[in-house]
C-alpha cells in the first residue's frame, strides 16, 4: 500500500516535470546577449528626414543630457503602440529623444508623425538600414539610452512598455 | 551523393534488423535451454554492421565535401584540414546522434559475447530493453534529424566548422563522452532486465561493475577532455564554470560514482540491492536528460547546436516514456530478496552509504541549480542564471567531512569494524595535516579556520592514500589510485583557486605595464595567412618579481568560413603553475585588451583527472592478475 502511494507520488512528480519541460520547450529562448550595454556606441552619420542635412552623431550626442535613440518605422505596428510612450517622455526636458527612420517611405513617415505627433528633437532616415545594422540593432522598434559620453547605458529589443518606462525615468533621476 | 544514399538506406536496413529481432526473440524465449540462438547475436551484429556503413558513409561525404548533403553543407567546408572534416562528422546534431547509436548497437553487441556464463533470459531481456532505446535513436534520426538529406541545386560550397569547435581535443572529446553516456545504456537495461528475472544479487552486481566502471572511465576522460578545451579553447582561464552542459555531464558522473561503490556492497554483501537499481536507472535517465536539456535548445550554452522544437519534444516524450516504463518495472515487478540485518554503525558498509548521501546531495545540487531556472521561467515568467556561488556554497562546506570519511572508510572492515584500527598513527597524521595547511596559509596571509581544515582535511586524505601505498597486501589498487587521484584533484582545485592571480587592462603596441608581481611589454604583432583563417599574433614580454623573463604570443583568429574571430590564449605550462595570457581586439581603437593569469597547479588537475581514471583501468588488469 505504502509503495503505491510512492509510487503515484513519483508518477505525479515525474509528469509535472514533463509538463514543465514541454512548457519551455514552447517559450521562445531566443537569448538575446546584453553586450551592447556599458560599450560606447560607434559613431555615423546620416541625413535628417525633413530638411535633408547631413549630420553626424559625434556632434548630435554632444550635450550633457541623456539621449534616446529609437528605431522606428511607419509600417511597424508595434512602433505606433510605443508611440504615446515617446510623446510622454518628450515632455521631460532632461532627455532628448533621436529618431532614426528605418527602410522608410518619406510620405509615409511623414504621415505617420503628423497624425501621432512628433516626440523627437530630430529625425535621421537609414533609407537602407545599414546605420541600424551598424548599431547593433535587431528590427524595429528598438530603442537605445545613451548619455553624453556616447555609452549605450540600455537597450531595449521591441516596443517600449511601462517597465522599460519605470527604469528610463529612473535613469534620469 | 552515392555516399549519402548508401548511408540513409543502410541506416533504415539497420532500423529493419530491429524489428527482425522481435519474432526470433520471442520465439528463442519459448525455448529452454542455456544458450542464445546464434541467430540473435548474428542479427546484432549485421545490424552494427549496417549502422557502422552507415556512419562510414557520412565520414566519407564530409572528407569528399559533398555537399549535396545537408549536413555536410551546414557543417563543414572545402578548405577546412582533413583532420577536421573527419571530425565535423560528430560536430553537429546529426553525425552525433548518429555516432550515439552505433555506440549503443557495439555495446550491446559486445555485451552479448561478454555475458555468456548469466541467464539466458536475462541476457535476452537486456537486448530487448536495450533493443527499444536503440529503436527510439532510429526514428529520431530517420524522423526529425536524417543526417543524409539532399540539396539540391548543390551548392558550390559549405558554411564551415563553428572555429571553435577545430581543436584537437574537442574532436575526440565527443565520441569519448557518448562511449561514458551509452556505457550506462547497458546498465540500465541490464538492471531492468534483473528485475525481470529476479536477478538482483551479488552475482549480477560482479559482472555488471564491469559496466559501470568502463563507463564510468570513458565519462571522466570525456570531462576532462572537455574542460581542457574549455580552458585552452574559450579563453576563460577556468577548467569548470558551472557552465549547464558541464552540469549535465557531471550529474551522470556522480551517480555513476556513487554506483560503483554500492554496487560492490552489493557484490561482497548482498546488501543495498535496490538503491543499486535506483542508481543504475537513473545515471542514464540522467545521461537521457542531459542530451535532452542540450539538443532541445532549452538551455543556451556552447554546445547547443541549432535548436528545433520538434526535436525537443521528440526526445522529452522518449525520455518520460524511459522513465515511466522503469518506474512502472522497478515499482510493480521487483521483489526485493531478504536482506540480512546486521550492519554495524562502523563497518565499510556504512561508510560506502555515506558516501553515497554525499554523492547524492552533491547531485541534487548540481541538477537543482542545473533545472531550476527551467522551473522558474516556466511557472514564474522570471529570467534567472544560476552562478558559481551558489555552487561554491553548497558544496564547499561538505567536502570536509566527505573528505575525512573518505580517509576513514576504505580502511574500515567489512561487517564490524575493530575500534583498534583507529590508532595514534592516523590522529597524529590528522594533525600534521591542519597544522601544515596553518603554515601554508599564514604564509600568503590568508586566514580562515575553514579553509584552513578544509586544506587540512584534503592533505590528510593525500597521506593517508600516499601511506596505503606502502601496505604490502595490496587489495584495493584501484581504490587506492583512484582515492590518491581525487586526493589531488580537490588538493589542486583549492591550492589553484587560493594562489591564482589576474589582471586585465588596455595596452598598445610598445606600451609596458606594471603590475604587482612584474610587468609586462607589448613588443609587437604579427600577421599571418593560413589555410582557412588569419593569424594575428602579439609578442609580450613579462617579467615577474625575481625578474625571470618569459614570452608570451596569443594570438587572434580570423576566420573566412563563417566569419568569427577567435582568441587563441597562449599559455606556458609548467610543472607547478600556468601563464596565460589571452588578447582581443578593442573596436575602434589601436589598443588591446589582455588578460594576464597565473595559475597554479593546472597539470595537476588534468594529471590527479588521469590517475581517478587509470585507478579505473587497473581494477581489469589487477584481475587478470588474480
Amino acid at each position: 500500500m505504502k509503495k503505491k502511494t510512492f509510487l503515484i507520488f513519483i508518477i505525479i512528480f515525474v509528469l509535472f516535470c514533463f509538463f514543465v519541460f514541454f512548457k519551455s520547450l514552447n517559450k521562445s529562448n531566443i537569448y538575446v546577449p546584453n553586450t551592447t550595454s556599458g560599450k560606447q556606441l560607434s559613431s555615423f552619420s546620416a541625413k535628417t528626414l525633413f530638411n535633408n542635412e547631413k549630420i553626424n552623431s559625434d556632434l548630435l550626442f554632444s550635450e550633457n543630457k541623456i539621449y534616446l535613440l529609437n528605431i522606428w518605422a511607419s509600417w511597424c505596428v508595434p512602433c505606433r503602440a510605443e508611440h504615446d510612450m515617446l510623446m510622454q517622455l518628450s515632455n521631460n526636458p532632461s532627455i532628448e529623444i533621436i529618431g532614426l527612420n528605418y527602410k522608410d517611405d518619406f510620405i509615409n513617415a511623414k504621415k505617420f508623425i503628423n497624425k501621432l505627433g512628433n516626440p523627437y528633437s530630430r529625425i535621421l532616415t537609414d533609407k537602407d538600414g545599414t546605420i541600424s545594422i551598424a548599431l547593433g540593432a535587431y528590427g524595429v522598434p528598438e530603442t537605445l539610452i545613451i548619455d553624453k559620453n556616447k555609452i549605450i547605458l540600455k537597450k531595449y529589443i521591441g516596443p517600449l512598455n511601462n517597465q522599460s518606462l519605470k527604469e528610463i525615468m529612473f535613469l534620469l533621476k | 551523393m552515392l555516399f549519402s544514399q548508401l548511408g540513409y538506406y543502410s541506416l533504415i536496413l539497420g532500423l529493419i534488423f530491429s524489428i527482425i529481432l522481435i519474432p526470433v526473440v520471442h520465439k528463442d524465449l519459448k525455448i529452454v535451454n542455456h544458450s542464445i540462438n546464434l541467430n540473435i547475436i548474428n542479427i546484432v551484429f549485421l545490424q552494427l554492421f549496417s549502422v557502422l556503413l552507415s556512419f562510414v558513409s557520412l565520414v566519407l561525404s564530409f572528407v569528399n565535401s559533398d555537399f549535396s548533403n545537408e549536413t555536410v553543407y551546414n557543417n563543414s567546408h572545402t578548405t577546412k584540414p582533413l583532420f577536421y572534416k573527419i571530425s565535423g562528422t560528430w560536430g553537429n546534431h546529426e553525425g552525433s546522434l548518429l555516432l550515439c547509436l552505433l555506440v549503443l548497437i557495439l555495446f550491446i553487441y559486445i555485451f552479448l559475447l561478454t555475458s555468456k556464463k548469466e541467464p539466458k533470459k536475462y541476457r535476452i531481456f537486456t537486448l530487448l530493453f536495450q533493443q527499444i532505446i536503440i529503436i527510439g535513436f532510429f526514428l529520431f534520426l530517420l524522423i526529425t534529424s536524417n543526417p543524409f538529406n539532399y540539396l539540391f541545386p548543390i551548392p558550390t560550397e559549405g558554411l564551415g566548422l563553428n572555429p571553435i569547435l577545430q581543436d584537437p581535443a574537442l574532436a575526440i572529446h565527443p565520441p569519448i563522452l557518448y562511449l561514458g553516456y551509452i556505457g550506462s545504456s547497458i546498465v540500465f537495461s541490464s538492471s531492468l532486465a534483473a528485475i525481470t528475472q529476479n536477478y538482483v544479487d551479488n552475482k549480477w552486481a560482479k559482472n555488471l561493475k564491469n559496466w559501470v566502471i568502463t563507463s564510468w572511465i570513458f565519462l571522466t576522460i570525456g570531462i576532462m577532455l572537455g574542460s581542457i578545451w574549455a580552458y585552452y579553447e574559450l579563453g576563460w582561464g577556468g577548467f569548470w564554470f558551472w557552465d549547464p552542459v558541464e552540469n549535465i555531464s557531471l550529474m551522470p558522473w556522480l551517480c555513476l560514482t556513487a554506483l560503483i561503490h554500492s554496487i560492490i556492497v552489493l557484490e561482497k554483501r548482498s546488501l543495498l540491492a535496490s538503491w543499486t537499481l535506483i542508481l543504475s536507472i537513473s545515471s542514464f535517465t540522467l545521461s537521457m536528460c542531459g542530451t535532452f536539456l542540450v539538443r532541445s535548445g532549452i538551455l543556451n550554452s556552447v554546445h547547443t547546436f541549432a535548436s528545433d522544437p520538434k526535436r525537443g519534444i521528440f526526445i522529452l516524450i522518449f525520455l518520460f516514456i524511459l522513465i515511466l516504463s522503469s518506474l512502472f518495472i522497478f515499482f510493480i515487478l521487483y521483489k526485493p530478496k531478504k536482506e540480512e540485518q546486521k550492519n554495524f554503525l562502523f563497518s565499510k558498509e556504512t561508510s560506502i552509504l555515506l558516501n553515497n548521501w554525499f554523492m547524492m546531495y552533491f547531485l541534487s545540487v548540481v541538477l537543482i541549480g542545473t533545472v531550476y531556472p527551467i522551473f522558474l521561467e516556466v511557472i514564474a515568467h522570471e529570467k534567472i542564471s544560476v552562478g558559481p556561488p551558489f555552487y561554491n556554497k553548497l558544496l564547499i562546506p561538505l567536502l570536509v567531512p566527505f573528505l575525512i570519511i573518505m580517509t576513514v572508510g576504505p580502511n574500515t572492515k567489512w561487517i564490524k569494524n575493530n575500534f583498534k584500527l583507529i590508532n595514534v598513527k592516523l590522529i597524529l597524521l590528522f594533525l600534521i595535516s591542519i597544522l601544515l595547511s596553518y603554515i601554508i596559509l599564514h604564509k600568503i596571509e590568508l586566514r580562515g579556520l575553514f579553509t584552513t581544515v578544509l586544506i587540512g582535511s584534503a592533505l590528510y586524505l593525500f597521506f593517508i592514500t600516499v601511506k596505503d601505498f606502502f601496505i604490502k597486501n595490496q587489495i584495493n589498487l584501484s581504490q587506492k589510485i583512484s582515492h590518491f587521484g581525487f586526493s589531488l584533484l580537490v588538493l589542486s582545485i583549492i591550492l589553484n583557486g587560493i594562489f591564482s592571480t589576474e589582471f586585465i587592462t588596455n595596452i598598445k603596441i610598445g606600451e609596458k605595464y606594471d603590475f604587482k608581481y612584474g610587468s609586462i611589454y607589448f613588443e609587437k604583432i604579427n600577421s599571418f595567412k593560413k589555410q582557412n583563417y588569419l593569424s594575428v599574433v602579439g609578442t609580450f614580454r613579462i617579467q615577474d618579481d625575481n625578474n625571470s623573463e618569459i614570452y608570451l604570443k596569443p594570438e587572434l583568429r580570423i576566420f573566412n568560413q563563417p566569419a568569427i574571430i577567435t582568441s587563441e590564449a597562449d599559455i606556458k605550462t609548467s610543472f607547478y603553475s600556468d601563464k596565460f595570457l589571452v588578447m582581443n581586439l578593442v573596436k575602434g581603437s589601436d589598443f588591446y585588451n589582455i588578460r594576464y593569469q597565473t595559475k597554479p597547479f593546472m597539470m595537476w588537475i588534468w594529471l590527479s583527472a588521469l590517475l581517478l581514471a587509470t585507478g579505473g583501468l587497473v581494477n581489469f588488469f589487477y584481475k587478470k592478475k588474480k
